[in-house]
Formats: C-alpha cells, structure tokens, sequence
C-alpha cells in the first residue's frame, strides 16, 4: 500500500526530465532497467563517437576545428566551411580546410543528430506515458514484453531499413547538399581544397535575376522550355491519337504488322534514335541537306543544329525528331482505350444519325482523353526535362551570341548540365536545379491534388 | 413496270459510288500508313545499312549498300573497346534490375500491407522524393563522390541509380498491391504463416506482372543511361555503351561513323526486341504509374 501512495506521490513530469538529461534515467526511475539499458545505450553510444572521434584533453584550450568529433566539428564545418585555406608554407603545402567535404560531413552529423533527436524524444515521451499510467493506476510492464511488442511491430522498420538507408544516402543528403550549394560560391573561381567556400546568402539568385547576360539567359531558356514541353506533349499525344484512330479501322489490312512498324521508335533506345537522326541532320556530310541539294531545293546544304542565323529552324526539327520519337506510345496507350470502348456505344450513335466525325468527337475523344490525362502531364514533366532529346540531337546548338553558356535549342536541364559538367558552376547550377524543382514540384502537387493518390495514402 | 425498273438501278448507283467511296478512303487509309511506315523505317534502315556497307565516313553512308558486310562488326569489336564497354553496361543492368526489384517489392508490399508508425510521412516522402528530377540528385552525388574521392566505380554507378528510380518503383508496387486481393494474404496470416513467408508465396507471385516491368525498365535503362555515367565515370575503360557511343559520334566523326553505326544496332537490337515482345507489360506498367502518381 505504501509503495502505490508513492508512486502517486511522483508526477508524471518528473522521469521525463530525468530522461531528457540522462536518456533512460527516467526509465530506471520507472524501474524498467531493460529500457533503461537500451536508450542508455545509444547516448552513450553518441557520446563516446564524438569523444572517440575528437581530441579531447583536459586543460587544453578548445576549438572545434582541430579537437570537435563527429558531431561538433561537423557542425562547426557546416557552419564556417572551413577557416584555413591550404597555404605555402616553408614544410610545403599544409593542409588546409576542404569546404566541400567540411560540409557534406555536417550533413551527416545533422542527418545522425536528428535520428538520435528522435530517439531522444521517444525516451521522453516514454517516460512521462509510462508514469502517467502507473499513476492512473494501470500496470507494470516488464521490459522485455515491451520489446517483444516492439519486436512484431518492427518488422516492417526492419524490412524498409536498406531502402531506407540507400535513399537517405543516395537521394536526401544529395539533395540538401545540393540545396545548400545554391547558397554558396563553390565555383570553378574558387574550388577546394586549393580555396575556401563561403556561404553567400542569396547572391547565386541574385545574380540570375540581375545581370543581364545570365537573366536574359534563364528567361529565354525558360520560355524556350515551356514552348518545347507544350508542343511536344501536344504534338506526340495528337499523333498517336491519329494513328491509333486509324489502325482500329476494319478497313486497314494487317493492322498488328502496321502496329508493330509503328512501335519501333518506342522500342528502339532514345539515345541511338537521336544520334542517328544527330548524323542525318548533320550540316556538313548528312544526308538530309544532302538530298535538298541534289533534288535542287535549296541551293546551299542546311546546316540544321549548327546556323546560329535561323534558330527556329533547329527547334522545329527538334520538335519533328521528338514528335518521331514520341509518337507511338501515346499510340499504344490509345489503341489499348479505343478496343476497351464497348461497341454499343457506336452502334447507338450510327442509330441516332452521328456521322464518324460525330462519333469520334463525341464518343472516342472523351474516353480516350479521360483516361489519358493524368498521363499527359506527366509527359509534359519529362518533356519539360527530356535531356535525351536535346542534348543528344543539338547539345544545345546552334549557338546563341546573347546567351551564357546556353545555346538556342538547350532547355533548363541541358543548360544546368553544362553549367555543371562543362563550366563547373556548381553554385549557379544548384540554382537552376531547384527553380526546375519548383516548377517541376508545383506542376506535379496540382496533378497529384486532382487524383485519388493521396487520399488513398 | 418502267418505274419498278429504274429502281434497282438508282440503288445500284449508289451502292456503286458508296463502294467507290469506300475504296477511296481504304486507299488513302493504306497510304497514310505507308507515308508514316516509311517515315518511322527509314532512319532506322539507314543506319543498318550504314553498319553494314563500306568503312567510313558520314557521307556514304546508305539504306541499302551495294557490298554488304560484317567488317564494320570486326573493326567494333577488335578496335575499339565496344566490348569492354558492353561488359560494363551489362554489369550495371544487371545489378540495377536485381536490387531495384528486390527493394522495390519489399518496401512497396510492406507499405501497402503493414500499418505502422510513420507510414504515412513516409509516403508523402518518397512521393517528394519522386518528383525531384533524378537529374538534380545526379549532379550532388557528383559534388559528393568528387571530394570524396568515390567517382570511377561502376558498382556505385548501379547503387546511385537504384536509389534514384527507388522512390517512384515503390510508389509503383504500392499502388499495384494495393489493388490485390487481400483475402489471400489474411487466410495464409490465419493459418499462422509469418509475414515473410506470406511475402514470398503469396504476394511475390501476384506481383509479378508489376515486378516484370520494373525489370525491364531497370534493365535497360542503364544501356541508354547518358547524365548518370556521364558524371561518375571517368576513366576510358569504365565508360558505358551510351558514353561510348556518343564519343564516337562526336569525336571521330567523319572517319568512324560506320563504327558507331555498327555500335548503334549492337546496342539497340536486343533492347527493341525486349521492349516489342514485352509491349503488353510496358505499356499498361507506364499508365498504371501515371494514374497512381
């Protein structure tokens, strides 16, 4: 009796604070020394990494680049990005401070602290619950039946971790690392280890939005984006409709031969189509310009990817190539809606007078549009970023004199590939990244509001 | 009597000019398609013939060449390190396609079947993640592996690119178990079968015709792959055939095209063969994704 009237006596808040402190102490006051033992286990586990990791002495005089650990040199490396440049000195180079590496190290200290965050919350947030409960008067519960529930609830964190681990290392800390770049000057001016990376607030978007070269730039790029990724959807969609409408007539004589003609450029891979079409387009030897020549058409060969002087005329056989290359899947796509229309449809519209125009406007557009929309703009997207295409057709030429780094036909993602790749302008580049991410992003949070998708999460 | 007469006639006057109606639209059907076929064929035509005519240039290049043989194959393979570069590609296909499914069906049977803590941030995570261009992560991961000395490894080529196609494969599986039968599964769990083996004999087999199709985009995508090699591969012997092959159009152009043409059917052939006879899987695999996502 006497032990209930303390336990009463001791409020809920109290092993919380304790567990907040010293994880598991709040446990042990609760007297579950198994969950003691566990969350002590891991702070002392985070505790003994940073000591282990660090020089720490006694008496000597701290600072977090040459004594921090893991976690406190991490930090301090994601904060300053190094304080020693790599100088000349009479032993030779020494060896200064790799910003680069200084803060992808602190994206992971900050990843781990944020896990053991949760952690640490869970100690608490254990503690307090458990007490509370004792005080309500419910039962003990012993350590090890807790962990066995834990154990059968687990199985799905255990059989997600390798996903898990493999996206957060591969997919989220690049993605932060390359949030974070946009904020910074890391260019090829000033590259480690031989310079020191300084965060620069918002001077990369800055730069974009107000020296003319790179503003001129973006905006011609982006509406050069926008008009490729609209056509192209536009014109493969209408095509492979066409083509599709057409295979399903019972007029047409062997329609799974003229199918399968017309699938290849879907089958083929994009990237030997376009280099093909690369070489048949070619200015110089190709023989397209060729062809025009001798049937005496143009009197001088057309040098399609490479005339600065008529731009429009590489966009419009990009476009072509595309339409080309794009075409027979939304055919596919279509030839598979237009067999699942039931005949009775078309049977009750020939009663009613339609004539085929009627019935294709009134009855196959609809169907066949209700059940391809969502797709539709998820080909806008890819077009929107459809390297492939572009870059392996044009690489961006014909050259544009107003343009940085950018020629006539580059869209967001091939112009952001050079910068990167070929001008090493890492800092301008994240930039680009994450306005193609925005785009990107607003485009597809609006398709997935209209679908069920989320609801059904 | 004479009216009786002229009626049949009419009728066969107009059935007579429907038929020819007819017969016209079927024409102009045929050679629409015709148009369109020799349009789709030609390209693909004239960089066979290309392969297999005269050594060379660009400029003799032809459809259909006039002494057709198989040097440009020998000169492929012996002169050029095609093959090492076919090895390679082969290598990251393999290795893509083998943990792209295995994680896939894994993390997106649990999503779908297993309620527990997190799982909806989880989603509404992977769904973020999926909709960031692999693009943009593609070229982080180069900053990264750069200053850590990491580029250069076909192994971490194959693992960047299944994290990268990760979070939409699971968004896939999930939605295609979604749609299973659950009655299976929840007879097998009362007869006292654990989760794995549930996973293994129940739900594996059902999630096949998905599972297919994620193999084959993984498998082949690494073959037409260009951004992500491109950035983490440096050195000549770990290039793939999609690098490969770009540096030979773009370098060497006008004295070894016939080589690249050659390079373009060897890599092309297996892959247009895959993707027709496996179209049925393809095709329903990509709207399934669009309608989910």
């Amino acid at each position: 009796m006497s032990t209930t009237a303390q336990r009463s006596a001791l409020s809920a808040p109290v092993p919380g604070i304790a567990s907040a402190l010293v994880w598991g102490a709040g446990q042990l006051i609760n007297r579950q020394a198994g969950k003691a033992a566990f969350f002590f286990v891991f702070f002392a586990g985070a505790i003994g990494w940073e000591v282990s990791s660090g020089n720490y002495y006694a008496g000597m005089e701290f600072t977090a680049r040459s004594n921090g650990g893991f976690f406190v040199k991490g930090l301090w490396g994601l904060f300053t990005l190094g304080s020693q440049p790599r100088q000349m000195t009479i032993n030779g180079l020494t060896e200064g401070d790799n910003s680069i590496v200084l803060m992808a190290n602190g994206l992971i200290a900050l990843l781990t602290l944020a896990l053991l965050a949760v952690m640490w919350i869970w100690s608490i947030r254990d503690a307090v619950r458990y007490r509370a409960r004792l005080n309500a008067g419910g039962e003990r519960e012993r350590s090890r039946d807790y962990f066995r529930q834990l154990w059968d609830g687990a199985f799905a964190y255990i059989v997600l971790s390798p996903g898990l681990v493999l996206i957060v290392f591969m997919s989220v800390l690049p993605v932060l690392f390359g949030i974070l770049v946009a904020f910074t000057d890391y260019n090829r001016d000033n590259l480690p280890p031989k310079n020191l990376v300084n965060w620069v607030g918002l001077d990369n978007f800055a730069t974009i939005l107000s020296v003319p070269a790179w503003t001129g730039t973006f905006f011609g790029v982006l509406v050069w984006t926008f008009v490729w990724a609209i056509f192209a959807t536009a014109s493969t969609y209408a095509f492979g409709f066409l083509q599709a409408v057409l295979l399903s007539s019972r007029r047409v004589r062997f329609p799974r031969v003229w199918r399968s003609i017309f699938l290849l450029p879907w089958a083929v891979p994009a990237i030997v189509s376009a280099l093909v079409f690369r070489s048949m387009f070619n200015g110089q030897f190709g023989p397209i310009s060729q062809f025009l020549v001798d049937i005496g058409l143009t009197e001088e060969r057309i040098y399609w990817f490479t005339d600065p002087s008529m731009p429009n005329v590489a966009r419009g056989v990009a476009l072509l190539i595309n339409l080309w290359l794009g075409f027979p899947f939304f055919m596919a796509l279509i030839g598979g809606v237009l067999t699942n229309i039931p005949a009775t449809y078309y049977e009750a519209a020939r009663i009613d007078g339609a004539g085929p125009v009627h019935q294709l406007r009134y009855i196959t557009l609809p169907v066949v549009h209700r059940t391809v929309a969502p797709l539709l703009i998820l080909a806008f997207v890819s077009n929107f970023n459809n390297f492939g295409v572009i870059y392996f057709l044009t690489e961006g030429g014909p050259d544009n004199a107003d343009y940085r780094f950018a020629g006539s036909t580059d869209l967001l993602i091939t112009w952001l590939f050079k910068l990167t790749l070929d001008n090493r302008l890492y800092n301008i580049g994240a930039v680009m990244s994450l306005v193609i991410f925005v785009i990107v992003g607003t485009i597809s949070v609006w398709n997935l509001n209209r679908s069920k998708a989320i609801r059904e999460l | 009597m004479n009216h009786q007469q002229r009626a049949p006639q009419r009728r066969d006057r107009i059935v007579e000019r429907q038929r020819r109606r007819n017969l016209l639209a079927t024409v102009f059907l045929h050679l629409e398609l015709a148009v369109v076929a020799v349009i789709v064929v030609f390209p693909l035509l004239w960089v066979v013939g290309a392969s297999l005519g005269p050594g060379g240039g660009l400029a003799s290049a032809t459809p259909i060449p006039t002494d057709a043989s198989f040097d440009n194959y020998v000169h492929l393979f012996t002169e050029t390190d095609y093959g090492r570069w076919y090895l390679n590609s082969l290598y990251v296909a393999v290795l893509n396609m083998i943990g792209s499914v295995l994680l896939a069906a894994l993390c997106g049977y649990v999503f779908a079947r297993v309620r527990f803590r997190g799982r909806k941030a989880g989603m509404l995570s992977i769904l973020i993640l999926q909709m960031f261009p692999t693009f943009l992560t593609a070229i982080a991961v180069y900053m990264l592996f750069l200053n850590f000395g990491l580029l250069d490894s076909l192994t971490g080529l194959a693992l960047v690119s299944i994290a990268a196609a990760l979070p939409y494969n699971i968004w896939l599986m999930k939605g295609y178990t979604d749609n299973l039968p659950a009655s299976l599964d929840e007879a097998a769990a009362i007869d006292g079968a654990g989760r794995l083996l549930i996973f293994r004999r129940i739900m594996l087999p059902l999630m096949r015709p998905m599972l297919t199709f994620v193999a084959i985009t993984q498998f082949t995508m690494p073959w037409m792959d260009f951004i992500l090699p491109r950035l983490l591969l440096q050195s000549p012997d770990k290039q793939t055939v999609a690098l490969g092959l770009f540096q030979m159009i773009t370098d060497q152009y006008q004295n070894d095209f016939t080589s690249f043409a050659a390079g373009a059917v060897v890599l092309a052939v297996p892959i247009t063969i895959l993707y027709i006879v496996l179209q049925r899987y393809l095709v329903t695999g990509a709207a399934a994704g669009a309608e989910k996502g």
